[in-house]
């Protein structure tokens, strides 16, 4: 017995989830907004100015990738990463206070920086729009977490780091250096005294600012999409069926090899571009390598319900969490296959990447992270889940919300790009740029639907949460695996 | 540019051959340290299911250095 009289503190573990759960509805509000607005373009004026699609949709991407994710990622840490080193944060005093100070600068810096996208400030560089002040809140935020990960590190009781700490290690090293060196930049009134204070240029230009940003972008998808992710379900899906991790030494092979594969495959975003073609050739390359860490990881989680597979019957949350590790298989080989310079040729600027793309952050990261709050929340408040129907319902609805969104994208982008390169005998272009927007049209609206869909799974999610919260069954003690939940 | 070409390849194959080897490297590392048993991995695993505050740990930290570390950021 090490210190009976101490438990777990979840209190920041808890803010993170609740800001977690508004920053999705918010994130994908939007989001579903701006699908309608590409089938119906009158939504655009709504609200003036405000409304059209080119000022949300940095708004969408920022607040899913930066609010809802990252949200869910510190609360999953503060969860996590006190039960698997074995310690509380009720031993440090120092830790609680910066834990607590990391959320409340994270939410206020956060919403500062969507409020001045909202009035146009962006630097206009794809994921990382925010100006210079705000990218400097983003620094200290990021060494707060870095304080409490290392900080909880150093009073462990467990001397081995389980996995999927590793993971998160990863993930604040990974965003810390890619974020410093994509956003170098030069505020322009603080070196010539004009302009607005706000203002800056970024210190790379042209085809190096192009490799330096996609460099970025694509390791922002592998240090914040994936690897935290796989952080979670590595915890989460063993301790909600029971069952050890199938193979531990795959999860360390795997570890190693997306750490080295990934930082080298953001070149696939400049294919047929001014960047050197062997950087093209190598981005197409490393693409293609990285299945193998990205399946490791997905294997060994469907392997680790061998022999469990009744429990994807009875069980919602393990239901989640096999679908988010399906959709990452599916999505890590659909993205190396967009990459092959042949495909991409095709694909490219067409619906088919948004459509990639979410099915990794709906089916991957979306599942997760709703089923490590459900996981979490009867812990949190020693209530059993509110209602298992409701989540089966917000289950079957949001993989239906799904299915509607990347498979309408997949035959629009196919479309799109096989009408684009489209010519006549003669070789002039056998469609104007009007007749595939004629097209896409219906392909459009079912995405907007497919959306809605999952926006009113997050709504079920949110009220389940709450309900859970505040009028659920009381449980005696701390479940130890599967999750109580009422009918 | 010939020359070039040929140097990229040459470099090419001897980075491909070094990458295989240290991934066929580390797997065989982890096999036999396992074998020799000088390691037992797959006891981890165990980390994440039994991960009460009192349970006991898999591998148990030294408990001085643990009280100084507390020490340090209770102050």
């Amino acid at each position: 017995m090490q210190s009976p009289a101490i438990e777990y503190d979840y209190t920041v573990a808890k803010w993170f989830s609740y800001l977690a759960i508004l920053f999705g509805i918010l994130g994908m509000g939007v989001g579903v907004l701006i699908a309608f607005q590409l089938a119906f373009p009158d939504l655009n004026y709504i609200f003036g100015q405000y409304s059209l699609f080119s000022r949300l949709r940095p708004i969408h991407t920022n607040t899913v990738a930066f609010g809802f994710t990252l949200s869910g990622i510190f609360a999953t840490w503060y969860y996590v990463g006190q039960r698997v080193l074995k310690v509380s944060m009720k031993e440090s005093k120092f830790l609680m206070t910066v834990g607590k100070l990391h959320f409340w600068l994270y939410f206020i810096g956060a919403l500062l920086a969507v409020a001045s996208l909202l009035v146009r400030y962006t630097t206009s560089k794809e994921y990382a729009q925010f100006e210079w002040p705000f990218d400097i809140v983003v620094v200290i935020v990021w060494v707060l977490w870095g304080i409490s990960i290392f900080g909880l590190i150093g009073i462990r009781r467990e001397k081995s780091l389980y996995i999927s700490l590793w993971y998160y290690i990863a993930t604040f090293l990974g965003v810390a250096m890619l974020y410093l060196f994509n956003n170098m930049e030069v505020p322009t009134y603080l070196i010539t005294g004009m302009g607005d204070p706000l203002h800056s240029v970024s210190m790379y230009s042209g085809s190096n600012d192009a490799l330096v940003q996609w460099w970025y972008g694509h390791n922002a998808v592998a240090f914040v999409f994936t690897v935290p992710i796989i952080a979670m379900i590595y915890y989460y899906l063993p301790k909600e069926s029971g069952q050890p991790v199938y193979s531990y030494k795959l999860s360390l092979l795997s570890f190693w090899g997306l750490m080295f594969v990934y930082l080298w495959a953001g070149g696939h975003h400049l294919i047929y571009s001014t960047v050197p073609d062997w950087m093209q050739t190598m981005g197409s390359i490393f693409s293609i390598i990285l299945i193998l860490p990205s399946w490791g990881s997905a294997l060994n989680m469907l392997l680790t319900m061998k022999g469990e597979w009744g429990q994807l019957k009875e069980n919602p949350l393990i239901k989640f969490m096999v679908l988010a590790s399906t959709f990452y298989m599916l999505s890590t080989l659909e993205g190396p296959i967009q990459s092959i310079k042949s495909v991409n040729a095709l694909a490219h600027f067409t619906d088919w990447i948004p459509g990639h793309v979410h099915d990794g952050t709906l089916g991957w990261v979306g599942f997760m992270i709703i089923a490590a709050l459900m996981h979490m929340a009867p812990r949190f408040y020693k209530r059993e889940i509110y209602s298992k129907k409701l989540l089966e319902a917000q289950f079957w609805l949001q993989t239906t919300g799904i299915v509607l969104y990347f498979s309408s994208m997949w035959i629009a982008g196919i479309t799109q790009g096989m009408m684009w390169r489209a010519v006549d005998q003669y070789g002039n272009l056998a469609y104007s740029f009007i007749d595939t927007v004629t097209v896409l049209h219906p392909y459009y609206t079912l995405r907007a639907i497919g959306g809605l869909f999952y926006l009113v799974g997050l709504f079920m999610w949110a009220y389940n949460f709450f309900k859970t919260m505040t009028a659920s069954r009381a449980i005696e003690r701390e479940p130890q695996f599967a999750s109580p939940m009422a009918a | 540019m010939e020359d070039i070409r040929f140097i990229q390849g040459v470099a090419y194959i001897i980075f491909t051959i070094f990458l295989t080897l240290i991934l066929y490297g580390y797997i065989i590392h982890l096999y036999r340290s396992e074998k020799k048993g000088e390691r037992d991995y797959e006891k981890y695993a165990k980390m994440a299911l039994d991960d009460e505050l009192d349970s006991p740990p898999v591998d148990k930290r030294d408990e001085k250095e643990r009280e100084k570390k507390l020490k340090r950021s209770s102050e």
